[in-house]
């Protein structure tokens, strides 16, 4: 058992398709991923990029075990994703911050849900927002944080815990270009330290060449299919800024929005269509 | 948005206007019925009458004893409704069956005026203060179950799936994600409930009670004391009055986190 989940990969999706019920709910239905399949290896970060609405967050719960799929499974370190994924963090794309909880609160919440006395709790969380550049906001509510801090909150609340595998939905499209670049070095250096394995989703093609391994592209929806897989095999340690400028980022990125152009055109129409 | 608003004057003006309406009321009220006697003081009293007998009430002390069972009337119909609905609306909104069975009863309960309820409470719990709490717990009991049930229901399904992803037992998530939703939204309902706690009471004396500020306002009315009346009506609005900034008071303390209209220093 220990001996399989060192080998097995840290997520694995094999034919992931998800269909929901259409909005009007007259028994059509829309199919937002079709035949996924997928595996991040333990300590590897991988980004999906795609347009929007082609199903990246649909996949990442699939992979927290927030949503069961219509077809396929989720397997993480070798177990099949039955519930709630409990080796997995999520960073969510959508504001999930307790609002009745103060930033410390809130990034200490998980230890406290783990068992971990509140003191003890709060004694932990305050090293981990001077990580993510909130020392002194630790007792402002989420409503009186930027929206950029408030991801801020998120990511410590997320890493906190300790998870092996953790998907980021978007986690930094809501921050300026320094703070930004300034928490992808973060992340890749705490990435560094440990190895967890990362699924990180963007918008941002830059963004996901510069920090990944690999990038997964994703087909526009409805139906979408991943159709491109790229190794990054740029050197490590990596700062995001400087790496943007090497010829080899250049190439990789000119290669892969090629095929994501497309894409993104395409998906620009069907939503506009729907 | 609020910059863009018509500027208000300072607090201080505002507080003087507030204080020159109530002053203009009495003075109308006066001139109508001791200088033209336009209208008689038999059935509208005067107000220097009846700030005398209300002071006369108080510091007398016959008043305090009344107030005071008034008030405990108050706080039990207050206490036991909210705690009451607020286990039920947890019930409700967690158990999905139980909700759909009951909720036509619910609703025709509490489209039933509980006034006619009185004289049965008075029948069964007799004249003293229960039947006046029964009836006050009959109200609020709704007004806190609706919001609780509202509030569990309500929760964002993006910060229950974080607390789940964090690690939350259901025991948890109730203490930390269900309880904090739903209270917030029965802390925006105080002012109601207490309002309602109270009208149970004072109703309740007044249909029938040997004491509180309902009783004295029905004794008076039986004589055509309008005076007394006035008076009582006056006492009572002085209580509320107080209830109610009380409950302003605990609303600032314990809802802090929620956004308020965004502000500025100066
Ligand atoms: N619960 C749901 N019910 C019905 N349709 C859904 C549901 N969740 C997602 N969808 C649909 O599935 C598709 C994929 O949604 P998803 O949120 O995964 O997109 P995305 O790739 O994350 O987009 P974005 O980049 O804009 O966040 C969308 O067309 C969306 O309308
Ligand atoms: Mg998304």
């Amino acid at each position: 058992m220990a001996e399989a989940a060192a080998t097995a990969p840290a997520l694995c999706l094999e034919g992931v398709t998800c269909i929901f019920p259409s909005p009007d709910g007259r028994g059509r239905t829309y199919t937002a991923v079709q035949n996924a399949s997928f595996t991040v290896a333990d300590g590897e970060f991988v980004s999906i990029v795609g347009p929007t609405g082609s199903g990246k967050s649909t996949l990442l719960n699939v992979a927290a075990g927030l949503l069961r799929p219509s077809e396929g499974r989720a397997l993480s370190f070798g177990q099949p994703v039955t519930g709630i994924n409990p080796l997995a963090g999520y960073m969510f794309q959508a504001e999930a911050l307790m609002p009745w909880k103060s930033a410390l609160e809130n990034v200490a919440v998980g230890l406290e849900f783990r068992g971990v006395s509140k003191r003890e709790a709060l004694d932990r969380a305050g090293p981990w927002l001077t990580r993510v550049g909130l020392d002194g906001f630790g007792d402002r509510f989420p409503h009186q944080l930027s929206g950029g801090m408030r991801k801020r909150v998120a990511l410590a609340q997320t890493l906190i815990v300790d998870p092996k595998i953790v998907l980021m939905d978007e986690p930094f499209s809501a921050l300026d270009i320094q703070t930004r670049q300034m928490m992808e070095n973060e992340l890749l250096d705490l990435w560094a330290a440990d190895r967890k394995s990362v699924v990180f989703i963007t918008h941002d093609l830059e963004e996901a060449i510069a920090m990944s391994d690999r990038v997964l592209v994703l087909s526009a929806g409805p139906g979408s299919r991943l159709i491109g897989e790229y190794k990054i095999t740029l050197d490590r340690p990596r700062d995001v800024a400087e790496i943007r400028m090497t010829p080899q980022f250049l190439a990789l990125h000119k290669e892969i929005w090629g095929q994501l152009r497309d894409e993104v055109l395409k998906g620009y129409a069907q939503t506009k269509l729907r | 948005m609020r910059s863009h608003a018509k500027r208000l004057p300072s607090r201080p003006v505002i507080l003087l206007l507030q204080v020159a309406v109530l002053v203009g009321f009495f003075l109308l009220w006066h001139v109508l019925t001791v200088t033209t006697n336009l209208l008689s003081p038999f059935f509208f009293g005067t107000p220097l009458a009846v700030l005398e007998r209300t002071i006369k009430d108080f510091a007398s002390g016959v008043i305090w004893y009344h107030l005071g069972i008034t008030l405990l009337e108050t706080a039990l119909a207050f206490v036991i409704g909210t705690v009451s609905g607020i286990a039920f609306g947890f019930w409700f909104a967690r158990a999905p069956l139980v909700s759909v069975v009951f909720d036509p009863y619910i609703k025709a309960v509490n489209a039933l005026p509980r006034v006619v309820l009185a004289p049965i409470f008075a029948l069964w719990l007799g004249l003293g203060i229960w039947s006046k709490v029964a009836l006050g717990v009959t109200l609020v009991f709704f007004i806190v179950f609706f919001n609780v049930y509202q509030g569990v229901k309500e929760v964002s399904p993006v910060v229950l799936a974080n607390a789940r992803m964090l690690g939350a037992n259901s025991r948890h998530l109730f203490r930390h994600v269900y309880l904090p939703s739903a209270l917030s939204w029965v802390f925006s309902s105080l002012h109601t409930a207490v309002g309602f706690a109270m009208v149970g009471a004072v109703v309740g004396e007044y249909l029938g009670s040997s004491a509180g500020l309902g009783y004295r306002i029905h004794q008076a009315e039986g004589v055509f004391d309008t005076v007394g009346v006035f008076s009582g009506m006056l006492v009572l609005t002085i209580f509320v009055v107080a209830i109610d900034s009380a409950v302003t008071m605990a609303e600032k303390r314990l809802l802090h986190w929620r956004p308020q209209e965004a502000q500025t220093t100066h």
